[in-house]
């Protein structure tokens, strides 16, 4: 009778020795580093923007870390939050009442990610294509349905519902939703059968269909979570700045997408986790954040923003690089 | 004039580790110019380590190479070829879109006025190395839709071009058919009688005993021995491998043969097969023969679901079985070991833990969750049943070796408990010692009660494991032989049959 390790790596190395841990490290260093170091930074006022601010970015990239986990990719979802403003503009404006409005603003956006699904399932297109395409075309439709006006007119109770606190404290109240979408998301990815498949799609797709994961569902069931979760950014999106317009969140699929990255998640898909992006997504509020309150431009945010991200998708190889030629070296040395 | 031009390549001692894995302890091949030698080793032994070293893809820590009598160290496939040293793989890589004289030429156009490529000299070439070669393919097809073993021939000729001095070939055979590896052999043998050092490395004794003119043994990274092959037999060569004595390579148990669990009728798939009928019972291997390419993987995936079919049924245990529904036809007991392990068997990047329990994630979870606690209780007990050699549960499938990756999916699927384990190739790619290993099992499992659908390309492997042998050709069933009809005569001649004489 053979046994068997758990692990070849002791548990602490296992616990702290990975990519989402370093990025929780960076996040606190760069948060302890503020508060030190940037006025105003460690003012209460400053985390509530800073969460309001990123709550879309948070919600989408839930979704969108399962999608790049299978080794696909959705660039409509910025697209699918104006999408669901406006229509949840027009339909207020026009009578229907609020709660009603909200919901056929989630179905639609359901919706628009279902037909991602089926055009890349179905139809058997690549994603990138794919939601290159949608990005247009439901942008195009929001803007067509609004032109370049805006739906203002918001009861003030709901509105004040985007921006309201828990208790006394400055913690905004949409914390609790992203709180919960984060454990079920985490669930569903890490303790569920249905996220087993989905790390066995983005490794080896064919090797998941022998073992019984239906690829094409999967896949579909991701897409729609992903309309549906952009959908829900999109109510909340208008009702925070209090306005349905056709161009919403322009760019937003970006800096999601981006977020993702930089928490971990591979782009070839199979590797990446929950609370790794979540720190990514922190990550990359805090440094805006505290470079706009130290006085830099927004170009110096870009930049920076795009040199971590590439950084970041630098790192891995470039760790495994120095470990092969120290190995080397004690090698040499050993002779 | 076989080994009388003095050794072409040497490696003396030669040294390699990967971490704290050692991969090569103290391997040593000395192959003569103009020969042919044979490389042999389980699985793990350390000759594809040994290849990558001599191709410049690897470095060695420590130990001699010496290319003919020069000391030399290769920092990179380039260097290694510019040398004089080509490596054939099992599964070479063209470029498809492009003509066979341009994949010969790839990087080396000749040029002509201007650096104009010179089409009609690369062409004149082309066909002067086909002619040497004694093979007949048109230079100006496209790659792609060649067969493997044409690949593999371009690939040869690419190296005469290189004036390559050593060849490799690292199992060139494992996907070839019976002609397809006559003419492999007879390339070889041209290759050696121009003055070539030939290395083959091949799990097939017959093929090793038939074409080389010495062989060396090489067991747990170590070199083990080297004689002319007429002074050795299969029986010495398998004793040395394993350094341990094999009984009965293919230890069949009689086992008591119950009701019908697989009955397939009339399955058909346009283009693939047509018409054809099966049964497995219980307690009952039947091996699936035929050519490669007759449908035997076509017909185990359309049962198994994962291709559709246009016609006929699948029943277990006299239930229908959906079509295309692979997760039904696993509930109701159909279990697919696939031929291409690598990619349809497991997940490489994945550890042994997920791998073996990808299969019954669904009836380990609890009310729709599943912790990594539940899936290493269930995958360390199997593995240690089949006995898979890794040290931690979190080692990842694609460092194993062959014969533990066959390992690790058998454990995959018979944690499923199914009613009938339909495996395709079991053996294939896998060292003597897992081999004998995983007949054993089948064996066991047979006794068992467990319904066994063996498909196989190796003749012994068919005739001592069955107790009834299926054969298809070109789609459709040729022949059904008992135990005692099936011989190598019977089960070829159907196997080669083309339907026309049965229509």
């Amino acid at each position: 009778m053979n046994t068997y390790a758990d692990s070849a790596r002791p548990l602490l190395m296992r616990l702290f020795v990975n990519r989402d841990a370093a990025v929780l490290l960076l996040l606190a260093v760069v948060v302890l580093y503020s508060m030190a170091a940037v006025p105003f930074f460690s003012n209460d006022i400053t985390l509530y923007f800073l969460l309001l601010d990123l709550t879309p970015i948070l919600l989408i990239a839930l979704p969108m870390t399962l999608v790049i986990i299978t080794g696909e990719i959705d660039l409509s979802v910025a697209s699918t939050v104006a999408l669901s403003s406006v229509l949840f503009g027009v339909l207020h404006r026009d009578g229907v009442p609020i709660l009603l409005a909200a919901v056929l603003a989630l179905l639609t956006g359901a919706l628009a990610g279902a037909f991602n699904g089926f055009l890349v399932t179905k139809v058997g297109l690549p994603s990138l294509a794919v939601t290159i395409g949608t990005l247009a075309l439901y942008r195009g439709i929001a803007v067509g349905l609004l032109g370049t006006t805006a739906i203002t007119e918001w009861p003030e109770g709901w509105t004040d519902l985007a921006k309201a606190k828990i208790g006394e404290s400055m913690v905004p109240l949409v914390l609790i939703p992203i709180v919960v979408l984060s454990v079920l998301f985490a669930i569903l990815l890490h303790f569920t059968t249905f996220g087993r498949g989905v790390y066995a799609i983005g490794l080896s797709k064919e090797a998941a269909r022998f073992s019984g994961v239906n690829v094409d569902r999967t896949k579909v069931v991701l897409f729609t979570l992903s309309g549906l979760v952009s959908a829900l950014a999109g109510i909340y999106f208008t009702l925070r700045y209090g306005s349905a317009r056709g161009d919403n969140a322009t760019g937003l699929e970006l800096q999601v997408i981006a977020a993702v990255l930089l928490g971990g998640v591979s782009i070839f898909g199979g590797k990446g986790a929950i609370p790794g992006v979540l720190g990514g997504v922190l990550l990359i509020g805090v440094i805006a954040s505290a470079l706009r309150l130290a006085d830099y431009s927004a170009n110096v945010i870009q930049i920076l923003t795009g040199v971590l991200l590439i950084a970041s998708v630098v790192a891995p190889s470039l760790l495994g690089w120095i470990g092969a030629t120290r190995q080397r070296k004690v090698k040499s040395s050993r002779k | 004039m076989t080994g009388t031009d003095g050794p072409a390549l040497v490696l003396r001692d030669v040294a390699k580790s990967f971490g704290s894995v050692v991969a090569l302890r103290a391997a040593t091949l000395a192959v003569d110019a103009g020969s042919i030698h044979a490389l042999v080793g389980e699985n793990g032994a350390g000759k594809s380590t040994l290849v990558k070293i001599i191709s410049g893809l690897h470095r060695r820590d420590g130990g001699e190479f010496l290319l003919e009598g020069r000391s030399v160290d290769f920092r990179s496939t380039a260097e290694s070829k510019a040398a004089g040293i080509a490596v054939i793989y099992q599964e070479p890589t063209l470029f498809p879109d492009l003509s066979v004289t341009e994949n010969i030429f790839m990087g080396r156009q000749p040029t002509g006025r201007w650096g104009r490529i010179d089409r009609r000299a690369m062409n004149t070439e082309a066909h002067a190395l086909f002619e040497q070669l004694g093979v007949q393919i048109d230079p100006d097809r496209p790659a792609e839709g060649l067969s493997i073993a044409d690949q593999q021939i371009i690939e040869i000729a690419k190296a005469i071009s290189l004036q390559a001095r050593v060849l490799i070939m690292d199992e060139p055979t494992a996907a070839l058919s019976g002609n397809e590896v006559e003419r492999l052999m007879t390339v070889a043998r041209t290759l050696r009688d121009s003055g070539c050092a030939v290395v083959f490395i091949s799990h097939r004794f017959d093929e090793v005993f038939e074409l080389c003119d010495t062989i060396t043994v090489m067991r747990d990274g170590s070199y083990v021995s080297t004689d002319p092959v007429d002074q050795v037999d299969v029986d010495d060569v398998v004793r040395r491998l394993v350094g341990r004595e094999v009984g009965d390579l293919y230890p069949k148990q009689p086992s008591e043969i119950g009701d019908v669990v697989l009955e397939v009728k009339g399955l058909t798939s346009l283009g693939l097969f047509s018409d054809v009928d099966l049964t497995v019972r219980s307690g009952e291997i039947v091996g699936l023969a035929g050519l490669v390419g007759a449908g035997r993987s076509e017909v185990a995936q359309a049962i198994f679901g994962v291709d559709s079919y246009n016609a006929g049924t699948v029943h277990v245990d006299g239930r229908p079985v959906p079509a295309r529904n692979p997760v039904k036809a696993m509930e109701m007991g159909i279990a697919l070991v696939p031929e291409d392990r690598r990619r349809h068997g497991l997940v490489l990047e994945e550890d042994i833990s997920r791998n073996i329990t990808s299969a019954t994630r669904r009836s380990l979870s609890h009310g729709g969750l599943i912790w990594s606690a539940l899936e290493r209780r269930s995958a360390r007990q199997w593995a240690s049943r089949l006995e898979v050699k890794a040290s931690a549960l979190d080692t990842l499938g694609g460092t194993l070796s062959g014969g533990n990756q066959q390992k690790v999916v058998l454990a995959k699927w018979l944690s499923t408990e199914p009613r009938v384990l339909i495996i395709d190739e079991p053996t294939r790619g896998i060292d003597v010692g897992t081999k004998s290993e995983v007949h054993r099992l089948l064996s066991t499992l047979a006794q068992e009660g467990l319904g066994i659908l063996m498909i196989s390309s190796e003749l012994p492997e068919v005739l001592g494991m069955a107790d009834r042998v299926v054969v298809l050709s070109e789609g459709h069933v040729t022949a059904e032989l008992g135990r005692d009809e099936a011989t190598p005569e019977a089960v070829m001649h159907a196997a080669t049959s083309s339907q026309r004489e049965h229509a």
